[in-house]
Order: structure tokens, then C-alpha cells, then sequence
């Protein structure tokens, strides 16, 4: 698999997602990594976030349903000034406040406790819906995975998400191709996930997920009535060679020789 | 003793055999075989393994058409997601209709470790022990999940497995009798009686070796066996010793501890307490980090048999 070049931002946060989980030698690399330009393409260009006011009410809100890629959500809020960028290094040690999976009482800047797959995109609903009988305009974003929408709860979520007529809400898939016993497709096969969601009511778009300027712009776009999907194509691991499309690295702590390689190739050997 | 393993290691090799001797055994998995090991089975009977997935829900039910059609399902995923997601499920396609289907479910309790407070089921015993038919084993070393493994194929009606996540040494042997519903004593003592479930019998084993050290003679039982839970047992060391200790990597509140005060209540005047997660949820950590903070090392269960003696 070839490389395509990644911005600074991307590859900025790429390299703190690695440093994390190499510290705790436990978490998810693969999925975190994929998701990489889907949350700058959202948080840097397209959300109304104030980071010194995480509680805000007329905020943009994101639900990471696929909350064990949290390492990428946390990256990037810390860059964007939610928390200090050192508190990244004490991910899942007893007294951070960086659990494993994403929790909003704990961490400033998450809109939602994930982790239990399938829920998130239920509470992205709840959240839509507060803000239409609160009449205000903020936006839900949430970021699933494509074995999470293997979850009957997606389909119920995605139900309510069209019968309440939900524009404020953008679901994005993070369509890596890959879960943890393999290749979706081997696994539990989505067969035409954009016709599916379609057939549910919703408004579709394919984008390359890991082109945050077009992720941005297909997240900014409104459909009067619908709520979105976007099926955003990318890579599990992507920026790492190694990890690149190997369902291995989903949930493996690196060695390290793998560190110190995943981190030359993303151009930190002095990152710290 | 040796050969340390992870439970689930031995879980997924135990299917394995059972496999090879029974071929009603069919095994469903929910995008977690490479964690719960059902992957070995797979790897051996590709043809008797069914991937359900990220659906959990589904594959409970599933199981239980597989049960109504005379097969023998083990089902696994990680405990919260069957036993929470799936409760309903397990609780009205299965153990509703005594339907033959066990589940080995991993990576139960505190020693899930950093993954964190949303994947570390401290409520799972509770939400099983409450089901009417249900049978709960709780294997405390790699023997133990092997004789568990064969013992819920030879009842018939639903077996939950609980299985935890560490490497455990062996603590048990291959003749240490696993008769279901029955608590085995491991060592003997006359001061206090540890009953301990699980890793936790591990640590309890130790918690008696501190206190022989000081004179103290604790004996310590192995409850693998939550349901059916031996009463029989828990009264007769209450009379023996007149100190109960129970501890668990659970709630105190629903597991071995409540178990337990079900059967001494107004039955026995023996000194009780519970050790336990207390009525709060856990956080990310390394195991033996969180073990220590929620008070579940041998120093601890130790310290809590002293104060029984007062
Ligand atoms: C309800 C539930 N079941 C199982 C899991 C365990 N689990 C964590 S990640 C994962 C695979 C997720 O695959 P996908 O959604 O494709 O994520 P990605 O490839 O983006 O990492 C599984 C099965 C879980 N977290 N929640
Ligand atoms: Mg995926």
C-alpha cells in the first residue's frame, strides 16, 4: 500500500496516538488510526467547539461510537487545547482521566460514554432530538465503525434517525474493511451499506475518509428533512505501513522496535 | 504449581476436546474469537463455528434455535456484552424454555484492567443468579475451566461460564473433585473460613499462608459453583469456624456475598463479612493496580480476617 501524504495536523496527532498506547502497552492502534483525518476534518473544520468552554450548550456535539479509537479523540482534543497535550501520556493509568473507552464525566470535551459498541449512535439521536425540542441549531456528528453497525441498535438508531426527521444529525462510517475476527466481509458481510442506509431515509455521500477537507465538506452539507451518512473509505492503521490494513493491529501493543519504526515513518524520531 | 494459562486459553481448548467427543457442540462467537479463544475451535471445526459478528443479541437467540434443534451451542463474547446487552435474551429464548445452551463469556470482572469501567462486568453473577434454571460456574485456574467446560455439556438447561482474562497459575488438580453445586474445601482451618470465587481464591490461598505465619488458622474454599449454591457447606463451615469471609473480583452486591448471607440469615450466628467491589463501578488500570485499590490482595483478605477475630 502506497502512502499518500498526510497534513501536518494528521500526522501530528498520529504520532501522539502511537506515543499513548506504546506508554500503556494496551489499546486499539488500528481503528484509532483510521479515524484520523475523519475527527480533523470534523473538529478543525467543521465544528463549533470553544475548548475553554467544553460544557458550552449551543456546541457542535460528537458522539465517538466507536469509543475504543478514543486515543484519536483524545489526540486531538488535547491539541486543541481541551486538556494539557501530557495528560495523553497517562492513558488507562489509574487516576488519569483518560479511561480506556471514552467517559464524559471525566475527560472535558466528550459529548458521550462509548465503548459498549453500537449504543453511541442511540445517544446521537437522543442528543439531535434534544437540540430539535430545545429549538436550537447546534449539529450531532458521530463516527461509527463498520462492524459496530453490525449492532441491531444501529438499525433502530438509524429508524428513529429518519422518522424524527433528524437534519441535524451526520452519522460518518469509518469503512475500514476490517473488525476483530478479520475482514467484515469474512466476518458478518454489510453487504451495500450506503443502499441500506439510503432504504432507511437517509441522505448519502462517499467521500475518501482519510481527505479531511472533503469529510469536512460533505459533513458541513445539510439535507432539509434527512439525516446523513457518510460513508468515509479508509484504511485500519493507516499511516503506519505495518498496521496498514492488517486486522492484527486492531488491538495489539507495540515493542519497541515497532514504536520507534511507526514513529520514523510519521516523521517523529524527536517527537516527544 | 505450574502451567499457567489464561482461562480463556483453556476455555477455547476444552471446546476443542469437548468438540472432538461430541459433535452436537457447536460454537457461536460475536467479533471476540480472538479473544475468548473460541478461535481454536474454529481453526479445528471451521464448519461447526458461527460468527455472528457485532450482535450479540442475535447470536443468544441464534443459540437458542440451535438448542430447540437438538445441537449443544457454546456461545462467547465478553461477559457485560452477554449477560448485559443479551439479558432479556438469555433470560426469555433461553433459560425461559430451559433451552441447552451454555456460555462461556470472557474477560469478566475488575481484571479486564485497562479497557476500563465500560467493559468490566462487576454485575454479571448478580444478573445471572437471579434467572430461574440457570447453572453459574466461576473456574478459578485452567483445570477448573476444563472440567467446567465438560460439566455444563452434561446438563441440560443453560451454564453460564464465567471466565477472566489473566494468566492464572494452577492452583487445582486434575483430581480435585468439580462436582456442580459443590463447594470444595482446599485447605483446612478452624478460626475462619475464606469462601473465595474465582481469581480471588488465588489470593485467598495466599491471605491464609500470611495468616498461618501469625498463627491463624483460616480455611479457604473454593466456590465454583454459584448457582446451584451449596448451602449445605456455608453452614457447616459457619459452625466449624463461627467467622465467614466471602470474597469475589464482583459486586458485593448479587454474587458470592449475597449468596451467601442468603443462607446464613437466621440460620447462623457465625461473624460474617463481604469483601468485594463495593456499590461502585471500576476505571481504567493495570489488574493488580485496581486490585489494589479496590482492597482484593491477600494483605487485604488477610487484614479482613483479623478483624473478624476481634
Ligand atoms: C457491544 C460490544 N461488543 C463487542 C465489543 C468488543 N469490540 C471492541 S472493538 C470491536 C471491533 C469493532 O470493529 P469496527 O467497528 O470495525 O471498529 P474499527 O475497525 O474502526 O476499529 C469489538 C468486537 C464491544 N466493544 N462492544
Ligand atoms: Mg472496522
Amino acid at each position: 500500500m502506497a502512502h499518500e501524504p498526510q497534513d501536518a495536523t494528521a500526522r501530528r496527532i498520529r504520532r501522539d496516538i502511537l506515543k499513548m498506547l506504546y506508554l500503556c502497552q494496551s489499546g486499539h492502534p488500528g481503528g484509532s488510526l483510521s479515524c484520523v483525518e475523519i475527527l480533523e476534518g470534523l473538529y478543525y473544520r467543521t465544528m463549533r467547539v470553544d475548548p475553554s468552554r467544553p460544557g458550552w450548550e449551543d456546541r457542535d456535539r460528537l458522539v465517538l461510537s466507536k469509543g475504543h479509537a478514543c486515543p484519536a479523540l483524545y489526540a486531538v482534543l488535547a491539541d486543541l487545547g481541551f486538556f494539557p497535550r501530557e495528560d495523553l501520556w497517562r492513558l488507562r493509568q489509574v487516576d488519569s482521566h483518560l479511561q480506556g473507552h471514552p467517559d464524559m464525566t471525566k475527560t472535558p470535551g466528550v459529548d458521550a460514554n462509548t465503548g459498549s459498541l453500537g449504543q453511541g449512535l442511540s445517544i446521537a439521536v437522543g442528543l439531535a432530538l434534544a437540540a430539535k425540542h430545545k429549538k436550537k441549531d447546534y449539529r450531532v456528528f458521530a463516527v461509527v465503525g463498520d462492524g459496530e453497525v453490525q449492532e441491531g441498535m444501529i438499525w433502530e438508531a438509524a429508524m428513529a434517525a429518519a422518522h424524527y426527521k433528524l437534519d441535524n444529525l451526520i452519522v460518518l462510517l469509518d469503512h475500514n474493511g476490517l473488525q476483530i475476527d478479520g475482514p467484515n466481509d469474512k466476518v458478518m458481510g454489510l453487504g451495500d451499506i450506503v443502499g441500506k442506509f439510503s432504504a432507511f431515509g437517509f441522505d448519502c455521500e462517499v467521500v475518501d475518509g482519510h481527505d479531511a477537507q472533503a469529510v469536512a465538506e460533505a459533513a458541513g452539507r445539510r439535507a432539509d428533512g434527512k439525516p446523513r451518512f457518510i460513508r468515509c473509505r479508509t484504511v485500519k492503521g493507516r499511516g503506519v505501513l505495518f498496521m496498514e490494513g492488517n486486522a492484527g493491529w486492531h488491538g495489539k501493543p507495540m515493542n519497541a522496535q515497532e514504536y520507534e519504526a511507526a514513529m520514523k515513518e510519521l516523521g517523529g524520531a524527536d517527537h516527544v | 504449581m505450574s502451567d499457567a494459562k489464561s482461562l480463556r486459553v483453556a476455555y477455547g481448548e476444552a471446546l476443542v476436546e469437548l468438540g472432538a467427543q461430541d459433535d452436537r457442540v457447536v460454537v457461536l462467537d460475536a467479533d471476540l474469537a480472538h479473544a475468548t479463544m473460541t478461535s481454536l475451535f474454529e481453526a479445528k471445526f471451521p464448519d461447526r463455528f458461527y460468527n455472528f459478528g457485532l450482535a450479540e443479541a442475535n447470536m443468544m437467540c441464534a443459540a437458542a434455535g440451535f438448542a430447540h434443534s437438538g445441537l449443544l451451542p457454546f456461545a462467547s463474547t465478553f461477559a457485560l456484552f452477554g449477560t448485559g446487552r443479551a439479558y432479556e435474551q438469555i433470560r426469555n429464548s433461553i433459560a425461559y424454555v430451559n433451552a441447552n445452551v451454555k456460555f462461556g463469556l470472557s474477560h469478566s470482572g475488575l481484571s479486564v484492567g485497562e479497557d476500563g469501567g465500560s467493559h468490566q462486568s462487576i454485575e454479571d453473577i448478580a444478573l445471572m443468579r437471579v434467572v430461574p434454571n440457570m447453572t453459574i460456574f466461576v473456574p478459578c485456574d485452567p483445570i477448573e475451566t476444563r472440567k467446567a467446560v465438560f460439566a455444563a455439556a452434561k446438563i441440560e438447561g443453560p451454564v453460564y461460564i464465567r471466565v477472566a482474562r489473566p494468566v492464572v497459575e494452577t492452583i487445582t488438580t486434575p483430581q480435585t473433585p468439580f462436582v456442580p453445586g459443590k463447594i470444595v474445601r482446599l485447605r483446612d482451618g478452624t478460626d475462619v473460613c475464606i469462601l473465595a470465587t474465582g481469581l480471588m481464591v488465588k489470593e485467598a490461598l495466599k491471605a491464609a499462608d500470611l495468616l498461618a505465619s501469625e498463627g491463624i488458622r483460616a480455611a479457604v474454599a473454593d466456590v465454583h459453583t454459584l448457582k446451584p449454591f451449596d448451602a449445605e457447606f456455608v453452614l457447616e463451615a459457619a459452625r466449624t469456624c463461627g467467622r465467614i469471609l466471602t470474597v469475589e473480583e464482583h459486586s458485593v452486591i448479587g454474587g458470592l456475598g449475597s449468596a451467601s448471607a442468603e443462607v446464613l440469615a437466621g440460620a447462623s450466628a457465625a461473624k460474617f463479612r463481604r469483601m468485594g467491589i463495593g456499590d461502585k463501578f471500576g476505571f481504567s488500570g493495570k489488574p493488580a493496580d485496581l486490585f489494589e485499590s479496590f482492597g482484593l490482595t491477600a494483605g487485604d483478605i488477610a487484614r479482613e480476617c483479623k478483624a473478624l477475630l476481634d
